[in-house]
């Protein structure tokens, strides 16, 4: 039989981070997609770049960051308590950024895409901006919203290359299905590597055929 | 009383153009600002909503300043009590067209209020249909009463009818003429319909090229004379035809039609299309182009 740790340990990885992801990437793609100010597409270049960057790079670079041996990993240890090499928290940082713009991105489409006027109106009727951020504009980018949370969580369960750099491969700890999957392979356990991967696909599959039935509306349908 | 003068360099299709206006309105009176599309009416009632800043200017509601930037004053949106009706309604799709209402509500104000403006503009039987189920005239109907909760010091209406057909066009003037005596509210109002500017308005200003190039009573300012008469009524030509020595003139006003006729002198000037003032002389209906 094969050990469920891996898959628990991949969903546990992705629930966290899109969980993350989403407090994080609402503001930034609000400011994202109001503001006129100059630095914006830098911004958007680096929120952009794990879309373009192999895994490998970012991976590369966060294990020399969050190394003990410098300035910043010794930061985090001595006085947040936290290592982020070779730990569970260290993925969730990594995936968080390497996610971001799966995220980012559909919502601040959904907010670009909103009628400038529906946001007047609001404040004319005198709501403030946090008011009408969650009764007005969220609500209204629910598609958005969705679209964003599951590209993540989907994004985040097909990771590699970044959790292998920084996780590598400790059991209940960093070993997520993807790196069991090359775990089982390498060591020519081509069923157990199969179930695996049978199962990945399954549950990604229906994920986003969930998705696409939800924001075409099929599912409204079907129950009326 | 409402003082308003504004400045502000505008970018428009023809290039730039500068917006410079001085208005003042009594309390209680609807005026409407005329003129073609491009001249900046639409610029004035986002500054005064605080929507668009300005360069320079001052407004001035009721002794209270929202606007003087000499003094460095600009209120928030937020803090003047407007009411805008936006040309594309601007409804909030996620909301029930009571819900609408209900959110426009400040803290602590009366529910009541929202249970009355449905009642006036004749929604109960929609209220709980989202903005997307409803019609055009319908969306307009809610967009006026959710700009009313608030009970605003000045109303203000981007061309709301611009988009509607005649009848319900009519059908809506009346509305807004109904809330604005029932609440007694300072109505800004945006037309380039001579008719309804006619219909609606206690005065007028019109603007070409971000000046204010005339203004007074609608009829004063449409007729270069002033005409009297029993009735006088606005429409447009529909057709000219030559019978013999005359011509009949087939008007359009309101959803009739009405034949008059006019002698060759008089109908010199007009063609299909423009729009006409319609008086009594002697016994036939007389026939002049407005501007």
């Amino acid at each position: 039989m094969i050990d469920w740790q891996p898959l628990l340990l991949t969903f546990k990885l992705a629930l966290i981070t899109t969980g993350l992801l989403f407090l994080i990437a609402v503001p930034i793609a609000y400011w994202l997609a109001h503001t006129k100010s100059k630095i914006k597409p830098i911004l958007e270049t680096l929120v952009s770049m794990p879309l373009v960057l192999p895994p490998t790079v970012l991976g590369f670079y966060l294990l020399i960051a969050f190394s003990p041996a410098n300035t910043f990993g010794n930061w985090l240890d001595t006085y947040m308590g936290l290592r982020l090499l070779f730990s569970f928290e260290g993925l969730v940082f990594a995936s968080v950024l390497y996610s971001l713009p799966f995220m980012v991105h559909p919502i601040q489409a959904g907010f670009s895409n909103l009628n400038p006027a529906i946001t007047e109106a609001s404040y004319v009727l005198g709501k403030s901006k946090t008011t009408t951020l969650f009764k007005v504009l969220l609500p209204n980018i629910k598609p958005s919203l969705l679209t964003g949370i599951v590209l993540s969580f989907a994004h985040t369960i097909g990771e590699f290359g970044v959790v292998l750099m920084i996780g590598g491969n400790i059991p209940g700890k960093t070993k997520v299905a993807s790196i069991a999957i090359y775990d089982e392979v390498e060591t020519l356990n081509y069923a157990t590597a199969n179930w695996y991967s049978i199962i990945l696909f399954a549950i990604t599959f229906s994920i986003l055929l969930l998705v696409y039935l939800i924001n075409g509306g099929y599912l409204k349908r079907f129950w009326k | 009383m409402i003082q308003i003068a504004l400045q502000k360099k505008l970018y428009a299709a023809t290039g730039e153009m500068l917006l410079d206006i001085n208005l003042q309105i009594e309390q209680g009176k609807l005026v409407t600002l005329y003129g073609s599309s491009g001249t900046g009416k639409t610029s004035i009632l986002r500054m005064i909503a605080g929507l668009l800043p300005a360069d320079a200017g001052t407004i001035t509601v009721h002794q209270k300043t929202w606007l003087n930037t000499t003094a460095g004053i600009c209120l928030k949106p937020q803090q003047r009590k407007t009411g805008f009706v936006f040309q594309e309604y601007a409804l909030f799709p996620n909301m029930t067209v009571k819900e609408n209402l209900l959110f426009a509500l400040e803290k602590n104000q009366d529910k009541q209020i929202v249970k009355e403006l449905i009642e006036i503009i004749e929604l109960e039987d929609l209220q709980d249909r989202k903005p997307n189920d409803l019609s055009g005239g319908q969306k307009q109907r809610v967009a006026l009463a959710r700009a009313l909760v608030r009970k605003p010091e000045i109303l203000m209406l981007d061309e709301p009818l611009s988009a509607l057909d005649k009848k319900m066009r009519i059908k809506l003037q009346d509305y807004i003429l109904k809330v604005h005596k029932k609440f007694n509210v300072t109505t800004l109002l945006i037309s380039h319909d001579i008719s309804e500017v006619i219909k609606m308005s206690d005065s007028v200003f019109m603007i070409e090229n971000g000046k204010i190039t005339q203004q007074g009573k609608p009829v004063e300012v449409f007729t270069s004379k002033m005409v009297s008469g029993k009735f006088q009524f606005t429409g447009e030509i529909i057709d000219i035809k030559k019978e013999d020595v005359i011509y009949i003139v087939t008007v359009l006003i309101g959803a009739d039609f009405v034949k008059i006729i006019a002698e060759e002198n008089e109908i010199q000037t007009m063609a299909i299309g423009d729009p006409v003032l319609v008086t009594p002389k002697t016994f036939n209906p007389l026939l002049q182009k407005i501007h």
